[in-house]
């Protein structure tokens, strides 16, 4: 397997092997199922469609249910596709542990849904710098001043920086570092911060051969 | 927050000598030079102690040479062999930052029993 699904635990620091401080984030990794391997003559692509985070299967859906059953994988509550890998490792159903994909030292991306901020202004929300605060100014602290030209074009470009809806939305963050990993309780520990809140679902993907 | 623990207690120290601030210690460094390990002595007054758990850390101060020096260490760093208690010291401080302003006299008399 080249990757996993995992869910944020916190951050906390360790030392490494020379006695330097490491910030570190805590990843509950796994175990994740197997619930169905995809094919290139059935599904014109080959990948790995793994599960984490077991759920009583009384809150099932029927169509879940026979999804799952068919591969023999507890019932979970997130799956997710893991391509380019080695297809003829895995069986359906199996359950595969933290230390049987990454090893200390890996570099691994880490993808995740970021905390939502809500409705933002543009100084949180696109770095704007803002006006004056002072030289008589009001309310144009945070403003984001102009937003385009007059009678030519009469409109505002699409696409144009203003406030609204921010985080809430998938970021990945590339080469972390793998610091650690405790088996007995599915702990990867990697360098750095990854994205989202406590408890929120990640994706771990080993970093692709160079 | 349980998991958290799980992975600090990998790291944390044992049978570390209860100390406080306006203590006397001698902390025992663990320096590298080269590919040669050697142990460097560095004992003062505990000015404070600051976090909890895993980023624990106490500050350190004594006066080299009529220069005051401080060093900040993490409380369960590897880099530290040993942290002997020399003397108690009472105080009515958790920070002891005043005694930075003071003659070593004054110290010890701020620091004694």
């Amino acid at each position: 397997m080249n990757g996993l699904l995992g869910k944020k635990i916190g951050m906390t620091s360790i030392f490494d092997d020379s006695g330097q401080v490491v910030p570190c984030t805590v990843i509950e990794a796994g175990p994740c199922y197997v619930t169905q391997i995809k094919t290139k003559e059935r599904d014109g692509y080959e990948a790995v469609q793994l599960g984490f985070d077991p759920m009583r299967e009384r809150l099932l859906r029927k169509p879940q249910k026979g999804h799952f059953a068919k591969a023999g994988a507890k019932p979970v509550k997130l799956v997710c596709e893991f391509r380019e890998i080695g297809m003829a490792e895995v069986q359906p159903g199996q359950e595969i542990k933290v230390e049987s994909v990454f090893t200390k030292g890996d570099v691994v991306s880490v993808i995740g849904t970021s905390k939502g901020r809500g409705f933002q202004g543009v100084v949180k929300r696109h770095h704007f710098g803002g006006g004056f605060r002072t030289h008589g100014q009001s309310d144009r602290e945070r403003a984001p001043g102009s937003i385009g030209s007059s009678s030519y074009p009469s409109r505002v470009f699409k696409g144009m920086r203003m406030a609204g809806r921010m985080g809430g939305e998938q970021v990945t963050v590339h080469n972390l570092k793998v610091v650690g990993i405790i088996p007995d309780s599915n702990l990867l520990l990697l360098k750095g911060s990854v994205p989202g809140a406590i408890n929120g679902y990640l994706e771990i993907r080993k970093r692709k051969a160079q | 927050m349980e998991k958290l623990k799980l992975v600090e207690a990998t790291q944390m120290k044992t049978g570390l000598p209860p100390f406080s601030p306006g203590d006397t210690v001698n902390v025992h460094v663990r320096v590298v030079e080269g590919d040669k390990e050697r142990i460097q002595q560095f004992q003062g007054v505990v000015l404070g102690r600051h976090g909890s758990g895993m980023n624990a850390t106490f500050t350190v101060r004594k006066v080299s040479d009529g220069v005051g020096v401080e060093r900040i260490f993490p409380l369960h760093s590897p880099r530290i062999a040993k942290i002997e208690k020399i003397k108690d010291g009472v105080v009515r401080r958790a920070k002891l930052y005043y005694l930075r302003e003071l003659a070593s006299k004054a110290i010890r008399q701020k620091t004694n029993a």
